[in-house]
């Protein structure tokens, strides 16, 4: 008998991991060819993309069903415009304040979250996520309750800002766009690029281990708490950076908005549900057909928000797993695996 | 003297906060199910009160039980038909569905009845007080605690003293054996659901005359009602009542100090108690 090993590509994998750089290298060059509106929205792609990944993790693969992360978005945006407006610095930099910010908050937060479990889990965090948005709408420095918006000075005098101005021949405005787009593409891949490292580590065995089957899992002594924790810190600095970004972009903040339960939360639980949960492919999906249902259907306001109620519904209810995850029973591809499999050599005869 | 005042009126919220939990405590304790629409699923009832009372011209109590009937059997459908397929192990499947169901209840009633806020009419009970001592206690808030004295004694009874309490609290318990003694899960539980959204009416009722409401408020009601169960703890309607008193209590207070403090008052009341006993002050069930 030979000894087997473990081997955790496939062939799609290999194939997904060309065409995921060639699909980099064109992003990065894209600004040179495309129009400001192409970027607005593809800035809106991936920083959606960057939210869903982490609630994805935390919930399709930690069982860590959250209804808070608005917390560490609205952190996030608070903490860039509190370090931009009071402390002068510039708003790049602030972006790494933002993550650190949500990462910091994120301790307390998680000594309280973490002694409650399932349910209890989603409406601690959703309490806590509304503490923080009444307490932020008391700090009379960044606008109260009303908000505020970014000082204009701050903004034209960003980084890199003159040098894309110059470099593309455009206006300080659509360098802005153009820094925002590259900050979020870089963000994204980033993101996508620490979860599935860390999904292959053995702390990620831990929580694939006990998601599949936790009674089998404790009785080969996996503890998957700090796992967990872990998951739940990376998730908050990760939700604290793209908060920090969306609203350096936007420029205007308020507590109600950046603490918005719809925006942060339920778009996003949706995204990932309607793509596939507990994949690192659903996400993708579900962020692409969310951007076209938006696109089609935003102009009717209430109506769109009620399809896409009744679309989740519809897919948690037939489809547990999601577009992808329909797409993969159908064709066994997978683009990111994570399934250990074990190889034996056949036997020399 | 204000002290005492601001007290009972905590008290007394803590009724209107308990309505609100009941229907929630219910379900969550008989079927560990999470229901986050139950917010959205008192506002409807309020707007169905307030549609019965504006076309038939009739007192709202009177229209509540007219529209008792309709409410139960939503809440029986729901549960057979929808909620009752993503009971189980995993609670992913009824916090996204019930998640999805209050976003879309919310926006169809915005596109049903619009944004503008609305208020059922009591007449002269809205104003009404009675002197006690030196102090002045409403009529409607009174009425409110009773009321929900009243329900969580009545859902107590069923649950302790009927045939159908027996059947609630053995599916409960172990699905498997109750089904074996002839009871069908999937029928107990559209029942408890129906029941649940009695109360739920009877909650929009108080809702709608003691405030008014629009399509957005529901989340924030679940919130309050959410917290009251929590702080009771699993199973137990009794200590949903203490929870929804404590909240009460403390948005009152909050607010007597600052009127920007009520709601943060109330949330952290919710976390400190979590912090203490994070299974609630009376819990009855393993959770």
């Amino acid at each position: 008998m030979g000894v087997g090993h473990i081997k955790v590509g496939t062939a799609s994998s290999r194939f997904a991991a060309w065409i995921a750089s060639g699909f980099i290298l064109v992003a990065i060059f894209l600004p040179f060819v495309a129009g400001r509106s192409l970027l607005q929205d593809l800035f809106f792609i991936f920083s959606m993309l960057v939210l869903t990944q982490w609630w994805n993790l935390l919930a399709g693969y930690g069982g860590l069903v959250s209804v808070g992360q608005q917390a560490f978005v609205g952190i996030g945006a608070y903490a860039m415009f509190g370090s931009v407006i009071l402390g002068n610095v510039d708003p790049v930099v602030s972006i790494l304040i933002a993550g650190f910010a949500a990462f910091v908050l994120s301790v307390p937060t998680a000594f309280l979250a973490f002694r409650l479990h399932g349910a209890y889990f989603a409406i601690g965090t959703w309490v806590i996520a509304e503490v923080m948005r009444l307490g932020v709408a008391q700090w009379k420095a960044v606008g109260g309750g009303t908000g505020t918006s970014l000082p204009r000075s701050a903004t034209r005098d960003m980084w890199f800002v003159d040098g894309i101005s110059v470099l593309f021949d455009v206006k300080t405005s659509a360098a802005r766009d153009i820094l925002a787009y590259w900050l979020s593409l870089f963000l994204m891949v980033t993101t996508i690029a620490v979860i599935y490292w860390f999904l292959r580590t053995r702390r990620g065995l831990a929580l694939f281990a006990v998601r599949d089957n936790s009674q089998a899992a404790q009785s080969v002594g996996i503890n998957d708490f700090i796992s967990k924790l872990i998951v739940y810190f990376m998730a908050a600095f990760g939700t604290g950076l793209a908060g920090g970004l969306i609203y350096l972009q936007k420029a205007r903040i308020s507590p109600d908005s950046a603490f918005s339960v719809l925006d942060w939360t339920a778009y996003v639980i949706f995204i990932v549900v309607i793509g596939g949960i507990g994949t690192l492919e659903g996400p993708i999906v579900g962020v692409l057909v969310f951007f076209l249902l938006q696109s089609l259907l935003s102009d009717f306001g209430s109506w769109y928000l009620m399809t896409l109620g009744v679309i989740g519904i519809a897919v948690m209810l037939f489809a547990p797993k999601g577009l992808w995850g329909l797409f993969t029973e159908r064709t066994g591809m997978e683009l990111f695996p994570t399934r250990r499999q074990l190889v034996i050599p056949e036997k020399e005869t | 003297m204000i002290w005492l005042e601001t007290l009972i009126q905590g008290i007394l919220l803590g009724g209107l906060y308990a309505l609100f939990a009941a229907g929630l405590s219910l379900v969550f304790g008989i079927m560990r199910l999470v229901n986050l629409a139950h917010g959205d699923l008192i506002v409807v009832g309020a707007y169905m009160i307030l549609i019965i009372v504006s076309i038939l011209g009739i007192n709202p109590f009177v229209a509540t039980f007219i529209a008792a009937p309709g409410m139960f059997a939503l809440g029986w459908l729901l549960q057979r038909f929808v909620l009752n397929r993503t009971l189980g192990d995993d609670i992913l499947p009824p916090l996204l569905v019930t998640f999805g169901l209050s976003i879309a209840l919310q926006n169809a009633l915005l596109e049903g009845f619009s944004a503008d806020s609305q208020r059922i009419n009591a007449g002269a009970l809205e104003t009404a007080s009675i002197p006690v001592g030196s102090l002045s206690i409403g009529i409607m808030p009174l009425l409110t605690f009773a009321t929900a004295i009243l329900v969580i004694f009545g859902l107590n009874q069923i649950i302790f003293r009927t045939a159908l309490g027996r059947a609630f609290r053995a599916t409960s318990d172990d699905p498997i054996t109750a089904s074996l003694m002839g009871i069908r899960p999937s029928s107990v539980f559209a029942i408890v659901t129906g029941l649940a959204m009695l109360v739920a009416i009877i909650a929009a009722l108080y809702l709608g005359m003691r405030a008014s409401f629009d399509p957005s408020i529901g989340p924030v009601r679940l919130i309050y009602a959410f917290e009251a169960v929590i702080i009771g703890g699993l199973g137990s309607l009794w200590g949903t009542l203490l929870g929804g008193i404590i909240i009460g209590v403390a948005q009152t207070f909050g607010a007597a100090i600052n009127p920007e403090w009520q709601i943060l008052a109330g949330h952290l009341a919710f976390l400190a108690v979590l912090l203490l006993r994070p299974r609630g002050l009376l819990p009855r069930a393993v959770d």
